[in-house]
């Protein structure tokens, strides 16, 4: 019964198995769902979904399967059927009129749609209010109303049928990458390190019986730190412009990093085409921070990575914006100043590190230890962030020189 | 069929059809329950809720970025006894004496169903839910140290609040019921109001709400405030016998709304119309 749902929610990438499913189905059997679609909603929802980012493809997969809902007995929805078949034409709506249709939600709709249809016993055209046809009931077939559930099959209304579920309120959770990320996260699951820092808060019971057997017998407690995972990263990307044909890939590598629950912290900022003094928080470039500030808030052991292609016009990268209060450092110093910052610093580039027709690319390139964001690039640029460092302090660009 | 005690929320804690229909899940399935949501919507309370409605202990855990998941099952004291060794006291070849449980040990020991609130589980290392998988799926775990199992004479009901700032892995979400708590709307709010502050009068949760959700509509916000803040605010106005509230540069006891210095300068430039200066 609603195992086409199942498959219909794996199509949109939201992963349940056969776990889920036994347990719906005893939810069910349980009658959690108290024999309503409104009930069965919630109750799918809570059991189906692990994460806020797929409601909303759980909301629009939900319309989209049972779109043609018959809420109760088959037989109920034959009669239904009937009344609806051969619709009545449709009114055209003022503007007013149309303003004065109610707008509902799913599950109020829903609701209502079983209510009224517990009601009714007849046929109605044009109306507002039955299960019918030609009208601005919330109900039925090829009439009008903002929030409506579409009844039957057959040519739709004028934008009526509700076409998604509770009105996608969750679209800003998603994260849309669901994509296969395995990958990666094990490539970076070599980038970390564990160290015994902080305070004594383990017994080291093999020192202290070495201590105490030192010591004659008389009991000596030795003390260490815990064992921890030491690796702190920041992630900066380059977004828009000609970073766009890779926004899949970066954000696969995104979202590794993210779920990479090894490393003690991850930062990410982003940018767009080149660094000058500040990276923003949302790839939407909004909420700026100072790069100053990052390279004081970090120390020298963070492991910096720069996502980005490396192509921008030449005076991106060797001119200054000229504005703002830093506005006279150039791109190229930025970078440097990054680069001298942190001791392991990798650029990855999805555009491949060969044949690039970009200068900007060699510039950078002899600034950062640059890799192709590919397997094995990252799995290079993962070395070079683990046993590397600043072997290559590079000089200055000769362009530069004198200034 | 069995018959279970529903969760419909209780006289303080309001609930929407969705988190009875999650918990209720959580009540029937047996599973543990995962709530995500902004700070400040009442993620912890809700387990007082449920223990309260079902009448039962609420055993808290509240988890930090030290905890490991060993600690919530039980400590070997082993200090406590290499002392005690040494020094004399007690019977040192009594292993269980150094034995102390932890509160998921606790909620497993009980002799009755009780409510174990795992909170903020993310502020743990990484490994921590892995850990955790199979004493929360089989609701039993072996002492080590003095081979004791301990088995749940009835399963717990365990609430486990997330704010999201590590992602969770995936086989332990599978074994979750999901809820995500969603701001509550106006009309929700000033239910939510009325029932903090029942003496409270109309026209002043009206004024209070409006402001706040103006406050709350600034997209540019470090952090926004959220209901504990709204609640929090309506008090301090309470005391100070404050009768009007209008948002404006007066507006009495900002603090309790916003937590962040760039937050009340950007009030500020919302309230002049964006045309402060912003360096």
């Amino acid at each position: 019964m609603f195992v086409g749902f199942l498959y219909e929610l794996r199509r949109r990438r939201i992963s349940v198995g056969a776990e889920e499913a036994v347990a719906l189905a005893r939810a069910l059997t349980l009658g959690l769902h108290e024999s309503s679609l409104d009930g069965f909603y919630q109750v799918a929802r809570a059991i189906l979904v692990h994460s806020e980012a797929h409601l909303d493809d759980f909301d629009t997969a939900f319309s989209a399967h049972f779109r043609h809902i018959d809420v109760e007995a088959p037989a109920i929805a034959q009669e239904l059927l009937g009344w609806l078949r051969n619709p009545a034409g449709r009114r055209d709506l003022s503007a007013e009129e149309r303003a004065a249709i109610e707008a509902l939600d799913l599950p109020e709709v829903l609701r209502r749609f079983e209510a009224r249809l517990r009601e009714q016993r007849e046929r109605h055209d044009s109306g507002n209010h039955w299960i019918g046809t030609g009208g601005t009931s919330p109900f039925g077939r090829g009439g009008e109303n903002p929030s409506g559930l579409s009844v039957g099959e057959g040519g739709g209304g004028k934008g009526g049928a509700l076409k998604t579920a509770d009105a996608r309120r969750y679209r800003p959770y998603r994260s849309d990458v669901v994509l296969d990320v395995r990958q990666i996260e094990l490539a970076l699951r070599k980038l970390r390190g564990f160290t015994r820092e902080g305070s004594h808060r383990e017994l080291d019971v093999a020192g202290t019986i070495d201590a105490t057997a030192r010591n004659a017998g008389e009991l000596e407690v030795v003390t260490r730190p815990p064992r921890r995972s030491n690796t702190r990263v920041i992630l900066m990307m380059d977004v828009g412009g000609s970073m766009d044909p890779y926004v899949q890939l970066v954000s696969r590598l995104f979202s590794a990093a993210k779920r990479a629950t090894h490393w003690r912290e991850l930062r990410t900022y982003y940018f767009h085409n080149c660094i000058y003094g500040r990276v923003y928080k949302t790839d939407g470039l909004q909420d700026p921070v100072r790069v100053r500030d990052v390279m004081a808030a970090c120390g020298t052991e963070y492991k910096l990575v720069i996502v980005g292609d490396a192509a921008m016009a030449p005076y991106e990268l060797l001119g200054a914006p000229g504005y703002g209060e830093e506005g006279k450092v150039t791109g190229v110093a930025w970078l440097h100043a990054l680069r001298g910052r942190f001791e392991r610093s990798v650029w990855l580039n999805p555009e491949g590190i060969d044949a690039n027709p970009y200068s900007t690319v060699g510039t950078i390139a002899e600034i950062f230890p640059m890799f192709s964001l590919t397997l094995e690039g990252l799995g290079h640029a993962v070395k070079e962030l683990v046993a590397g460092g600043r072997r290559r302090r590079s000089t200055r660009p000769s362009c530069l020189a004198g200034k | 069929m069995t018959e279970f005690r529903r969760f419909r929320g209780t006289p303080d804690y309001l609930t929407s059809d969705s988190l009875e229909a999650a918990v209720n899940c959580t009540l029937a399935l047996e599973r543990p329950l995962l709530v995500k949501g902004e700070p400040g919507t009442g993620k912890t309370l809700l387990a007082e809720a449920v223990a309260s409605s079902l009448g039962v202990e609420l055993i808290r855990w509240h988890v930090k970025s030290t905890t490991k998941a060993q600690d919530g099952l039980y400590v070997y004291d082993t200090v406590q006894r290499l002392y005690d060794s040494r020094f004399g006291d007690g019977d040192v070849r009594d292993i269980r004496r150094y034995i102390k449980l932890g509160p998921l040990g606790r909620a497993l020991a009980a002799k009755e169903r009780v409510v174990l609130l795992i909170d903020e589980v993310d502020k743990a290392d990484l490994e921590f839910p892995s850990d955790l998988l199979h004493e929360l799926d089989r609701m039993r775990f072996r002492i080590t140290e003095t081979g004791d199992e301990v088995v749940a004479a009835e399963r717990p009901v365990v609430i486990i609040t997330s704010n999201n700032e590590k992602e969770l892995p995936d086989p332990f979400l599978r074994r979750c019921v999901f809820h995500f708590i969603d701001f509550p709307d106006p009309a929700l709010m000033q239910r939510i109001v009325a029932v903090h502050h029942p003496d409270l009068s109309d026209s002043l949760i009206e004024q209070t709400l409006r402001v706040f959700f103006d406050i709350r509509a600034n997209p540019r916000l470090r952090k926004r405030p959220s209901t504990s803040e709204l609640i929090d605010w309506i008090a301090a106005l309470k005391c100070a016998g404050v009768a009007h509230v209008r948002l404006d540069r007066e507006l009495p006891f900002l603090g309790a709304l916003l937590k962040k210095e760039e937050d009340m300068a950007t009030l500020a430039d919302q309230l002049a119309g964006g045309k402060t200066f912003r360096s």
